[in-house]
């Protein structure tokens, strides 16, 4: 079996079997409620840091406004089930057409917001990425769409009147309310595996090979007849349907969903980010840990809260300082595992 | 093979933790809570047949404010009510759980109140994380009395019920007092349309307002990003002569706007709902700007009725600082659970949920005169609204006085 | 007349963002990084008045210096810690540290100083200039912010073109390696910038909350980010350009919440970044780099 194949399937594995020992768990009733409440926002950060992951470590383009494309998936995926929730009964099928729905809106809006910035240099796909999510939750937050017997109502910026037995789908501020809850864990997981699914594909193919061509050397790339555009678009486009699919997760988790700050802004793109650096650029497998133990982490430890994000933020400068800096390079060299255990393969050389 | 053994390390971390949390709350989640997560309670000797009453606020972030005033207001209610032998005979244990002023954290709060054992829910303390929470008690069916979450949404099951005013009745009430006190005949509205406490209340105020004369000269929105500037909303209830502007939003803009109009020479009159209290807390805000300002709120801690006067005492000896309309709000929601309570004859071995069922019909029952009722009583309707009497208060001298 | 008052609140606030847009300007001609904790050394220095003037009593002056000192040395030491280890890394770990500086920035702050918003007391006594009878008001701060603004941008200019410093900084940004075999010092060069850099943010966060009187550990960051699409707009690594950009994006931004819709001006100060990337990436007075392999 090839390494890389090995590899993958002790992430699948790793995923599957944390799924049999949770559902284990709530079927003896050893898992308490507090734990079952965080199962499917685990789930959703991890599928984001999945996401955020294949931009950051293989387009090598750093995003910092994920949250938007998560916000996108939301609220359409959002709007759909609720349109449809009395047509279509089956559950799952419901959630189905609403992924499909937002996961295909979060990746129209990368490619739309791609063509433009992957142009650019990565300072800017930075800046432009954050602008993005800032300029979606502005719009959400003033977007009203209304159906009643006279069909659709939209505005923006001014509130609308609907007929008193319509339904409202946006309502600006107040966002969604009263979606079906159609997420659970067993969703979550299956999510998370195709996304792992789609990026392990992705990464080792022939396209996968060309994206990760371009983030190490862009010229050279060019100079052998790889279409930057066309690969980078590509990755960026799944990278922000991944997050989508996150979003249609989240938003069928909760009752009512709204566009704060708090929970489609900057904050919530640099928390994944946190995941993802944490998880090591490019491993998968490291997001979903990381996601999954920073999730638990500060409800488990409630009275840290106010230090939680300081620490990131620690973490965040150290783990940088530690891959990077020459000196620590040197230093690592000197006293890894590696240089005394094992053999030197090429790739951990690096 | 580093690499390896650190990922083996993380996955048993996360099994050990996941079994771990497990294990530490056995039992917890499925009902039987008389006697579980006892060691964690805040009340020592409360281990057989108390009461479990939980709440969630926000006690850090930009709106602590009202979260600490909640836990503080209702830890003294709870002490009173230990202290003359409890409810039914049973003492109360009493938890209460930070949300941050953020709907996730809330639901998560909550989740970890019930591993605790709560069998009632004093709380949310804000809107946005009640409408989350509120659902997640209609399934569980966990009786809920919010003491300060204004949103219709959140009394939506017949399982909630509050203690403010809703929304629009804060905003109807307004534009009511306005009219009948003639402030004015031009009104001005600011209001975060980003919130939906603040876009709520300016709904139903300019309903009223226009039937009953009063005329909207501006009507300007801001949000949430956009909190530090009001510049140019003010300028423009200036120049449209407004003589009165309105702002349903919390008071650390409210400071701003303030400030503000003071720069460019601007004085209307401002008048606010019960967001606007706490304004005279905020650090160095030069309270001269906020002279006259009024604002509909059921409490004013320089009410001379003994139960206010009581309470103010207490509270300024335990935290030293004057009580909030929230603190208020919450001294009379633990007292509201106690009469009917008592009216539906519960006891702590009881479920949470025979208990909900109990107070529906019990909350119906019972009137109450709290410090927010101005001295009239508080009824319910099985709808989870409150009726009870308006008050306005004004302030002056850098206190808040009851107007009129 | 309205038109007028919001014009000039809309230069006003854009003064401010060319003040901070200067810090960006200068540290990415040089460093070739964005400092995304640039907004929070504002918010820093911010505090610093506030805890100097507000609680201890200090004279204005003495605070606004106090603040800039603190700026100044924040500065450098965040470039000494965080940066100058990762000046041959890539472009990502330097961004991604960067955000985590500006993360550590605003929680010590919520740590010590704690979350409730404070209200700043304006360090400016000007008082307001009434024109046509009173119906146009020209407050204080605004006249202040205005000038202050432009003597930074005069004295900038004649530093970076009459002194040996300033020129070093020219050499350093156009070709590091050939700046440093004229026996320019790098280091040195780049921690002045950041000193520079990092002594104007606290000059413009004082503005700023004078302006707009509110202080919070998050008052720094929206400012910066803003700051930083007026650099671009103007054209990043240039002097006039971050001036050219700042008071253009202030005075859209205030015009835009005025006549088309408060509840949108960020989201047309950021369509408006997008749409100057996507027609002249390089910004109004900005010049082209060709890339080397």
């Amino acid at each position: 079996m090839k390494k890389t194949t090995r590899d993958h399937l002790i992430t699948f594995g790793l995923v599957v079997v944390v799924y049999l020992i949770v559902q284990l768990l709530i079927a003896t009733g050893n898992m308490s409620s507090l734990m079952q409440g965080l199962l499917v926002p685990m789930c959703t950060y991890s599928i984001v840091a999945i996401g955020l992951n294949l931009c950051v470590g293989y387009l090598g383009e750093l995003s910092i406004g994920h949250a938007g494309f998560m916000c996108v998936g939301a609220f359409s995926g959002a709007v759909v089930s609720k349109l449809l929730s009395e047509t279509v009964t089956n559950g799952i099928l419901l959630f189905v057409i609403a992924l499909a729905v937002g996961t295909l809106m979060a990746a129209l809006c990368g490619f739309l917001i791609g063509i433009p910035v992957l142009r650019l240099r990565g300072d800017y796909l930075a800046i432009v990425t954050l602008a993005f999510g800032e300029i979606i939750k502005n719009i959400i937050n003033v977007l009203y769409i209304g159906k009643d017997s006279q069909g659709f109502h939209f505005s923006l910026s001014n509130p609308i009147e609907i007929e008193e037995e319509g339904l409202w789908l946006i309502n600006g501020a107040k966002g969604i309310a009263k979606i079906t809850h159609l997420s659970s864990f067993t969703i979550g997981v299956v999510l998370i595996l195709i996304s792992l699914f789609v990026v392990y594909n992705l990464v080792n193919s022939r396209s996968g090979r060309a994206i990760m061509a371009i983030r190490d050397n862009r010229i050279s790339a060019e100079s052998v007849g790889i279409n930057i555009t066309k690969y980078k678009l590509m990755a960026f486009t799944i990278s922000a349907a991944i997050a989508g699919a996150g979003g249609v997760l989240y938003a069928h988790n909760l009752s009512t969903v709204t566009a704060t700050p708090a929970n489609f802004g900057y904050n919530m793109s640099i928390m994944i980010l946190v995941f993802v650096v944490l998880g090591g650029i490019g491993s998968f497998r490291g997001s979903i840990i990381a996601a999954v133990l920073l999730t638990l982490l500060p409800e488990l430890l409630r009275g840290l809260s106010d230090y939680r994000m300081l620490i990131y933020s620690i973490v965040l400068i150290a783990m940088m300082l530690f891959n990077w800096s020459p000196r620590m390079k040197d230093f690592r060299a000197a006293h890894s595992l590696k240089g005394r255990f094992g053999k030197k393969t090429a790739k951990e050389a690096e | 093979m580093k690499k390896k053994l650190v990922s083996m390390f993380l996955a048993l971390a996360l099994a050990a933790s996941l079994v771990g949390c497990g294990d530490g709350n056995e039992g917890a989640g499925d009902g039987d809570t008389a006697q579980e997560g006892a060691d964690s309670a805040d009340d020592a000797g409360a281990s057989e047949g108390s009461f479990k009453i939980g709440g969630i606020g926000p006690i850090t972030g930009n709106t602590a404010l009202y979260g600490k005033a909640v836990q503080n207001g209702a830890q003294i209610a709870v002490d009173e009510i230990n202290a003359a032998g409890g409810i039914n005979g049973y003492q109360i244990s009493y938890k209460f759980e930070d949300d941050q002023n953020d709907a996730e954290k809330s639901v998560n709060a909550y989740n970890s109140l019930k591993d605790w054992g709560m069998q009632l829910l004093m709380g949310t303390v804000t809107t946005t994380p009640c409408v989350a929470v509120a659902p997640e008690t209609a399934n569980d069916n966990m009786y809920l009395l919010t003491p300060s979450a204004s949103s219709t949404d959140v009394i939506e099951a017949d399982n909630a019920f509050q203690v403010c005013f809703t929304d629009p009745n804060q905003g109807k009430a307004s534009a009511e007092y306005i009219a009948e006190k003639k402030l004015a005949t031009k009104v001005a509205i600011i209001y975060n349309s980003s919130s939906v406490y603040s876009s709520g209340i300016e709904a139903s105020f300019k309903k009223e307002a226009e039937t009953r004369g009063l005329e909207i000269v501006a009507d300007e929105a801001f949000t949430d990003d956009s909190s530090t500037d009001f510049s140019t909303q003010l300028q423009k209830a200036q120049s449209a002569g407004a003589e009165l502007v309105f702002l349903p939003f919390y008071y650390t803009e409210a400071s701003i706007v303030l400030t503000q109009a003071d720069t460019m020479g601007y004085d209307p009159i401002f008048f606010g709902v019960d967001g606007m209290d706490g304004i005279l807390g905020v650090e160095n805000f030069n309270t001269e700007l906020a002279e006259g300002v009024m604002l509909l709120t059921p409490f004013a801690a320089d009410s001379d009725d003994e139960m206010t006067k009581a309470f103010v005492a207490k509270y300024q000896e335990k935290y030293n600082e004057i009580p909030i309309q929230f603190a208020a709000d919450a001294y009379d929601a633990i007292y509201i659970m106690k009469a009917a309570l008592e009216k539906a004859g519960a006891t702590p071995d009881m479920s949470a949920s025979d208990i909900c069922d109990a107070m529906k019909v019990a909350m119906t029952e019972i009137s109450c005169t709290g410090l927010t009722s101005a001295g009239s009583e508080m009824t319910w309707e099985a709808n989870g609204e409150v009726s009870k009497a308006p008050m306005a208060v004004v302030i002056k001298d850098g206190v808040y006085v009851a107007a009129e | 007349m309205s038109f007028l008052s919001n014009l000039i609140n809309g230069i006003s606030l854009g003064s401010v963002y060319a003040i901070i847009a200067l810090g960006y300007t200068m540290v990415y001609g040089i460093a070739k990084m964005l400092n995304f904790a640039h907004g929070d050394v504002i918010m820093i220095g911010c505090y610093a008045v506030f805890m100097t003037m507000s609680r201890q009593g200090w004279p204005p002056l003495l605070s606004v210096a106090f603040a800039v000192v603190v700026c100044t040395a924040l500065g450098m030491i965040i470039e000494k810690i965080a940066y100058k280890p990762l000046r041959r890394a890539t472009p990502l770990a330097v961004l991604i540290t960067a955000i985590g500086v500006s993360y550590f920035l605003q929680n010590s702050a919520l740590l010590i100083f704690g979350a409730d918003t404070k209200s700043f007391t304006s360090v400016v006594a000007v008082p307001p200039i009434k024109l046509a009878g009173g119906a146009l008001t020209i407050p204080g701060t605004a006249i202040v912010t205005v000038a202050v603004c432009l003597v930074i941008m005069v004295a900038l200019t004649l530093f970076i073109k009459k002194t040996k410093a300033g020129q070093a900084m020219l050499a350093v940004s156009e070709d590091k390696d050939a700046a440093q075999l004229m026996g320019i010092n790098i280091n040195g060069t780049i921690s002045l910038t950041f000193a520079i850099g990092s002594g104007l943010a606290a000059i413009a966060g004082v503005l700023f909350c004078s302006t707009y009187p509110s202080l919070t550990p998050y008052t720094g960051s929206m400012p910066g980010i803003k700051a930083f699409t007026a650099a671009v707009f103007g054209g990043i690594g240039s002097v006039p350009g971050a001036l050219l950009g700042g008071i253009l994006l202030g005075v859209i931004e205030i015009l835009g919440r005025a006549y088309i819709s408060s509840q949108l001006s960020d989201a047309i100060v950021f369509a408006v970044l997008i749409i100057v990337l996507l027609v002249k990436p390089t910004g109004i007075l900005g010049k082209k780099v060709s890339e080397k392999v």
